[in-house]
């Protein structure tokens, strides 16, 4: 056992540190999920990508620096703990690409990773309609073939498309394959959302912003190299895309520990408060748990890091670290909001904003109830 | 950077686990509760024959000269036997202990307890408010450690011998811990070492109790997981009805993120770092999870749990002894606070600390 980084990996986070504090905009930019805050998130993005930055474990010809995973861990600590913007395109940087360097063509592969590192793709992710969401096998959404135009005719509704409004690209679940049921005969496909007979509109979230979308598809033309992976075998590409949501790709520990920092520091301020029973005295404690679950949640992921250095696939647990990290935002933020008190309201700081965020945490991703119901009979192997 | 137990723990870890399943089945358990020192007979011996109450003992002294990193997972195993052997005690921390001091009393006393001649009893914990320390093993101990405040006014580690103390039993909710009461004096002549001393040995008790607790909640899981497969109502498994998957997945959710901290515990507490700290979040964690599996698996069970024929009962007891016998969850909690929110800023970010 050995829990120091390298000499190499301790170069390479004090690189990034140095870039951050050279670069991170000084003051917060707007929501990245409005139209001039995405505009401006976008702007980030690209200067990320200049750098070097946008995609630092992909191998170098497709944008990356080809770093390990210990290094991409270390660039997110050093990333959140240095305050930099959300990554709006992290839906293709972070969930679509690792689906399309395990199932994608050389062809896919040249054509996307380097235009979704440069954030030029910016893709959303269309799997959820009004009638399937958790039950996403459920889906309507058809495709129909189209020899003569070479590929296949969308037809269905997505919804709660993540900045739906603001992406160029769509990556979703078709029903490629009518007489098929279920998780059969459903097919992975990129779909351009400037192409004839597609619609968005933007729908505001509990928060205000116009972070979702409803995306219409009326017989929009899909050719054959847009599908990812082969045709009516979507649902294996799907569930690699959904583990990288769950676990490590999108939530590493680095921006659950800059939080408890953000959190301990708060309730540095607010000490004499709680001390003198102005506020609940039960938040030392609750801010102490926040700040051990985000350790606790690192530990955990250098654990399966070095399972996946081992070369171990990552599995079913990847529902652990979605109900972890999940519930741990919600708790750390609510626990915000109470040592802020009656200024809670305010959105002093950003964390009633954090908190609404942190509430979909348990939604999205798949459901909690659903990641249970994985463990229960994934990992401990109850009876369906 | 590695976060896994290396080829040898894993083996060490399961010998153990061998052993404990063929010498230490849950009715043997169950039998501890009935013999007087409220052990499995022949047990100890056997666990000193593999090594295991010397794996912290430095070499000279009859050890194997390893260390906790190679305890640890032992530990977790005895924990799911619910072994009801003074493994935390003995090899975790009076033996470390012992040898640190160092000098003629590591020589006389480690190799005699490495060998098994020896018994040891350790009570480096205050009970609260007043009244004798309540140490686990004391009236059947040839020696014991005691944490006291000196005449120094400050916390010490004292020796004394079985017959400078004087025990009253107290009775365990758990039928196999011979808890008593003891009676003694401290004085500069039992003083062996000092607060800082002291405090390491709790750091060590607390991480291998932690240890001992993720395998207690780990062996409650597992069975519980089992019955729930087999148990049948409504015309089908319990395991089934999603309330009961619910309830087993937040367990195991505990105990997941439970282990990496006690692995983390034991590694501070080798290689330097702040084991204070390191040793209490692995304590609150633990505590906390081994608890939980216990309230599920006793819910899951149903009246069946409910019985003192069942063996589920003997590992929940266990582990609502060991919860708090090193300070409970909340205490550790605090000890974490005072490190992370009451000291200078900067003292709780990881990234630096690595970087020194
Ligand atoms: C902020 C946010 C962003 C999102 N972004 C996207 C996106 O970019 N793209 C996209 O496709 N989707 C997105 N979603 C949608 C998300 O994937 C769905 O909300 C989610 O899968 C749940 O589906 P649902 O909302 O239809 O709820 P339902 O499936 O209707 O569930 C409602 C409730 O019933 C429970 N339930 C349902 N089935 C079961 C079951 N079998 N066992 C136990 N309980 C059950 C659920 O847990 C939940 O509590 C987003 C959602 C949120 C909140």
């Amino acid at each position: 056992m050995d829990l120091r980084f390298s000499s190499s990996e301790d170069a390479f986070r004090a690189e990034v540190r140095a870039w951050m504090d050279g670069n991170v905009p000084a003051s917060p930019l707007p929501s990245g999920d409005t139209a001039e805050g995405f505009a401006a998130h976008l702007d980030w993005e690209r200067q990320l990508f200049d750098a070097g930055w946008a995609a630092v474990s992909w191998p170098e010809e497709y944008g990356g620096r080809g770093a390990t995973l210990w290094k991409w861990l270390i660039f997110e600590e050093e990333y959140w703990r240095a305050g930099a913007p959300n990554r709006v395109n992290q839906n293709g940087l972070f969930l679509l690409a690792p689906s399309i360097f395990a199932f994608g063509t050389d062809e896919q592969k040249a054509r996307f990773l380097p235009k979704i590192a440069a954030s030029e793709y910016l893709f959303c992710q269309g799997w959820s309609e009004p009638n399937a969401g958790s039950d996403l096998a459920g889906i309507t959404s058809r495709a129909v073939r189209d020899d003569a135009a070479g590929g296949w005719r969308l037809t269905g509704q997505k919804t709660w498309t993540t900045r739906g409004a603001f992406c160029n690209w769509l990556f979703g679940l078709f029903r490629t394959d009518p007489d098929q049921e279920r998780h059969r005969g459903l097919s992975y496909f990129l779909v351009p959302l400037d192409g004839e007979g597609v619609t968005v509109r933007p729908v505001g979230r509990l928060d205000g912003d116009d972070g979702f979308a409803e995306v219409f598809l009326e017989d929009v033309v899909v050719t054959d190299d847009l599908v990812l992976g082969e045709v009516d075998q979507g649902w294996r590409v799907a569930m690699s895309t959904t583990s990288s949501e769950r676990g490590l790709s999108l939530r590493s520990p680095g921006r659950f520990m800059a939080a408890a920092t953000q959190l301990t520091a708060l309730y540095r301020e607010q000490r004499d408060a709680v001390e003198a029973g102005l506020l609940d005295p039960g938040l030392r404690d609750a801010v102490v748990r926040a700040w051990m679950d985000a350790d606790a949640y690192r530990l955990h992921t250098f654990r399966t890091v070095t399972r996946m250095t081992d070369g171990e696939e990552l599995g079913a647990e990847a529902s652990f670290m979605k109900l972890f990290w999940s519930e741990l935002d919600v708790s750390l933020h609510e626990t915000a909001l109470g040592l802020l008190g009656p200024e809670a309201e305010l959105d002093v700081d950003g964390w009633m904003k954090g908190y609404q965020f942190s509430l979909a945490g348990p939604i999205y991703a798949g459901t909690n109830e659903i990641q249970r119901n994985v463990v229960a009979e994934r990992v401990l192997g109850l009876p369906r | 950077m590695r976060f896994a137990p290396t080829d040898d723990q894993i083996a060490l870890a399961d010998a153990v686990s061998d052993l404990l399943m063929r010498e230490c089945p849950p009715d043997a358990v169950r039998g501890a509760w009935e013999t007087p020192d409220g052990r499995v007979p022949g047990l100890w011996d056997r666990l000193v024959e593999m090594g295991v109450v010397g794996i912290c003992a430095a070499e000279e002294h009859g050890g194997l000269g390893l260390s906790m990193l190679d305890l640890v997972g032992v530990l977790v195993e005895t924990g799911r036997a619910a072994a009801p052997e003074p493994v935390v005690d003995v090899a975790a921390v009076a033996v470390p202990l012992l040898d640190d001091v160092g000098g003629e009393l590591a020589g006389t006393w480690v190799p005699s307890l490495v060998s098994g001649e020896a018994s040891a009893a350790v009570g480096l914990e205050r009970g609260v408010g007043a009244g004798n320390a309540v140490v686990e093993n004391a009236a059947a101990a040839d020696v014991l450690l005691l944490g006291a405040t000196g005449v120094s006014g400050d916390a010490e580690v004292h020796l004394v011998e079985a017959e400078a103390v004087t025990t009253t039993d107290r009775a365990s909710v758990d039928g196999s811990r011979r808890l008593a009461e003891v009676d003694w004096e401290p004085t500069s002549a039992t003083r062996i070492a000092g607060r800082e001393a002291l405090g390491v040995a709790r750091d060590r008790g607390n991480v291998a109790t932690a240890a001992v607790l993720v395998g207690l909640g780990a062996a409650m899981l597992e069975r519980t997981v089992e019955y729930a497969k087999e148990r049948e109502q409504f015309g089908k498994p319990i395991g089934s009805f999603q309330a009961v998957k619910h309830h087993l997945a937040t367990a195991a959710l505990g105990l997941e993120y439970a282990r990496p901290v006690v692995d983390r515990g034991a590694y501070t507490l080798v290689y330097g770092g702040d084991t204070r700290r390191d040793s209490s979040i692995a304590m609150a964690y633990a505590a906390e999870a081994a608890h939980l599996a216990g309230r599920t698996a006793l819910q899951v069970h149903g009246a069946i749990g409910y019985t003192v024929e069942y063996d589920l009962h003997l590992w929940m007891k266990r582990v609502w002894a060991l919860e708090s016998a090193w300070g409970d969850a909340a205490f550790h909690r605090e000890q974490v606070a005072r490190r992370v929110l009451d000291s200078s800023p900067g003292a709780q970010d990881w990234t630096d600390k690595e970087h020194a």
